[in-house]
């Protein structure tokens, strides 16, 4: 086992391991359901949630089950959990559930989350891994998010239309339309504009890292202030 | 007395970067004067728009990536990729279709992948794939031709024609319309005779499309003058003009309601011509040798003729195009020539040689 920190596990889902933005896992809903931010964030949720779910199990019961079936015990245990989250979609928000439709069941197979389950949750304790859970699934879930508001915006020219379905009628008047109310840019909400958005962001997060490596290099680099003068003539007292 | 010893190449030639692409502006002239005559002024300001645009983008992401800016700019590229993208996109479109799509070319299409040299897929068919399918209703309003705007009404003038673009004044009525293309892929359930006759699109023309004759032939015309200058081969105009010939030979199904069309129409109406010899003779996203080059027109021409006969769009060109430069390497992958003083070819792949 070896040694975490809950700063590192953080920084690693979020940031320096993100799922989809440096694994690039999970990338099939990632490109599909990203249209528009509430079913960015409908999927998110359910991913995160059973990402928790799993990766506490499968910490928990990491001891007992044998290597040869380890696999097959967490895909079950996976499933296990997506059928909740399916369940509680389809009784709280139906209609979101039936927006995102076949992606949710799909969730079984988003290998971010087996990955998880397998690379984190199987070899740590049980707290470090429900964290690792919850810090995966929420970078999962920003990414989801950025990706399906810069789509709605562009796609539609609107943000955070139809938040009802997720957060009930209050949510209504959430939606903003900054480009008036023709406006539409189509390819922005059909697959090639996931391709198109998730590949900026990708550059744009190696170009943020970049320039972090760039800035503390050169202060990695710096000379040491004042000059260093050696004493060649006399006595050293 | 010493030889002084050069390496290879041994053959130079006078051609360089800016020279051919000068070269190809100059030849896309007689089509878009034939565009000019027929439609009106929208595709001079097509083009004139989508340079400056594209010159802009160019000089900015060069200056992003720190490289030369007049260096980039002096290969006339950018320049090359906004003139057809000008020249393809429907007269007196809004400014912005325009704009837009310029930007996509050369920034996503063309400087994303590296520049010059470096794009896989032809920039000015990526742009304007991109409005085709963002924004259908602006991008099939096409001009009617010369002969067919109702008697006494013109083309709208140079200055009228940049309030339409730019104030997005609407072009008087009859102004627009289909193209002979898009009428013919919608006249299911008349015979092809049925429909030249009662079309004015056909009745009204020499052979192929009343305008589109005329803007196929402008290209044919420039095309010829750029294979005569050896600005490319023969292989890839040939190989896609040929093919959807033959295509459309072995389907015209002798004029009945269901044929797709005869094989003038193919070769003369759309962007037929425009494609075969300034689109896919671009070096950079065409196949290689010159037996490639023949299989890429083929290709094209194959997939042009299937989409516009049973596909949703009335021309693909710009499909066709993109998607034999996906296939492009691969085509590469087998039509290696074979090398001097070797007795087979060798395929890309193969690491040893023996």
């Amino acid at each position: 086992m070896s040694e975490v920190s809950v700063s590192e596990i953080t920084k690693n889902g979020l940031w320096t391991n993100n799922p989809a933005l440096v694994q690039l896992l999970g990338l099939c809903p990632l490109l599909a359901v990203t249209g528009s931010v509430v079913n960015a964030l409908g999927l998110g949720l359910a991913t995160m949630m059973v990402l928790i779910g799993s990766n506490t199990i499968v910490s928990l019961i990491r001891n007992h089950v044998s290597d040869a079936v380890r696999l097959p015990a967490f895909v079950i245990i996976i499933a296990a959990f997506v059928t909740c989250a399916e369940l509680l979609m389809k009784a709280y928000t139906y209609d979101l559930y039936q927006i995102l439709g076949i992606f949710i069941p799909l969730i079984v197979t988003n290998c971010a989350i087996l990955g998880r389950a397998e690379a984190f949750a199987s070899k740590h304790h049980v707290g470090y891994a429900a964290l690792d859970g919850l810090m995966m699934g929420l970078g999962f879930l920003l990414v989801l998010v950025a990706l399906g508001a810069i789509r709605e915006l562009f796609g539609q020219g609107t943000l955070f239309a139809s938040m009802h379905l997720l957060f009930g009628p209050i949510a209504s008047t959430w939606m903003l339309q900054p480009f008036g109310e023709n406006y539409s840019f189509l390819i922005a909400v059909l697959p090639p504009g996931a391709f198109l958005v998730t590949g900026l962001l990708i550059a744009g997060k190696n170009a943020i890292d970049a320039s972090i490596k760039r800035r503390t290099d050169k202060l990695k680099d710096s000379p040491v202030k004042g000059a260093k003068r050696i004493r060649t003539t006399g006595h050293i007292s | 007395m010493a030889f002084k010893q050069v390496s290879s190449p041994h053959a130079h030639a006078a051609q360089n970067t800016s020279l051919v692409m000068k070269l190809v502006v100059l030849a896309t002239i007689p089509g878009l004067l034939a565009l000019t005559w027929q439609f009106g002024w929208g595709s001079f300001i097509n083009v004139v728009l989508a340079s400056v645009t594209a010159v802009c983008c160019e000089a900015l992401i060069v200056k992003m990536r720190g490289r030369s800016i007049s260096f980039y700019l002096g290969d006339y590229s950018a320049v090359v990729t906004a003139v057809l993208l000008g020249l393809a996109l429907p007269p007196l479109a809004p400014w912005w279709i325009v704009v837009v799509g310029t930007v996509f070319s050369i920034v996503v299409a063309k400087q994303l992948y590296g520049g010059l040299g470096y794009n896989p897929f032809n920039p000015a068919m990526v742009g304007y794939v991109v409005l085709l399918i963002s924004f259908p209703i602006q991008m099939t309003t096409w001009v009617a031709p010369l002969a067919l705007l109702p008697v006494g009404t013109a083309h709208p003038g140079l200055i009228e024609s940049l309030q339409i673009v730019f104030a997005g004044y609407s072009p008087a009525d009859g102004v627009t319309g289909a193209t002979p293309l898009d009428v013919f892929k919608h006249s299911s359930g008349l015979l092809v005779d049925q429909v030249y006759d009662r079309e004015p699109l056909f009745n009204q023309a020499m052979f192929a499309g009343a305008g589109w004759e005329w803007v196929n032939l402008g290209f044919l015309l420039g095309g010829i003058i750029l294979l005569s200058q050896r600005i490319f081969t023969w292989h890839g105009p040939v190989g896609m003009l040929g093919a959807l010939a033959l295509m459309s030979i072995i389907f015209w199904d002798s004029g009945s309601s269901s044929s797709p069309g005869s094989a003038l129409m193919h070769l003369f109406s759309g962007a037929s011509m425009m494609g075969a010899f300034f689109i896919l003779t671009d070096p950079v996203s065409s196949a290689v040798s010159n037996r490639g080059r023949l299989l890429f027109g083929v290709l094209i021409g194959v997939l042009v003729y299937i989409i516009r006969a049973w596909g949703n769009y009335p021309d693909a060109v710009a499909f066709a195009v993109l998607l034999a430069n996906f296939a492009a390497p691969f085509i590469d992958n087998y039509t290696l020539p074979r090398t001097y003083g070797h007795t087979d070819r060798r395929r890309a792949t193969e690491k040893e040689e023996d």
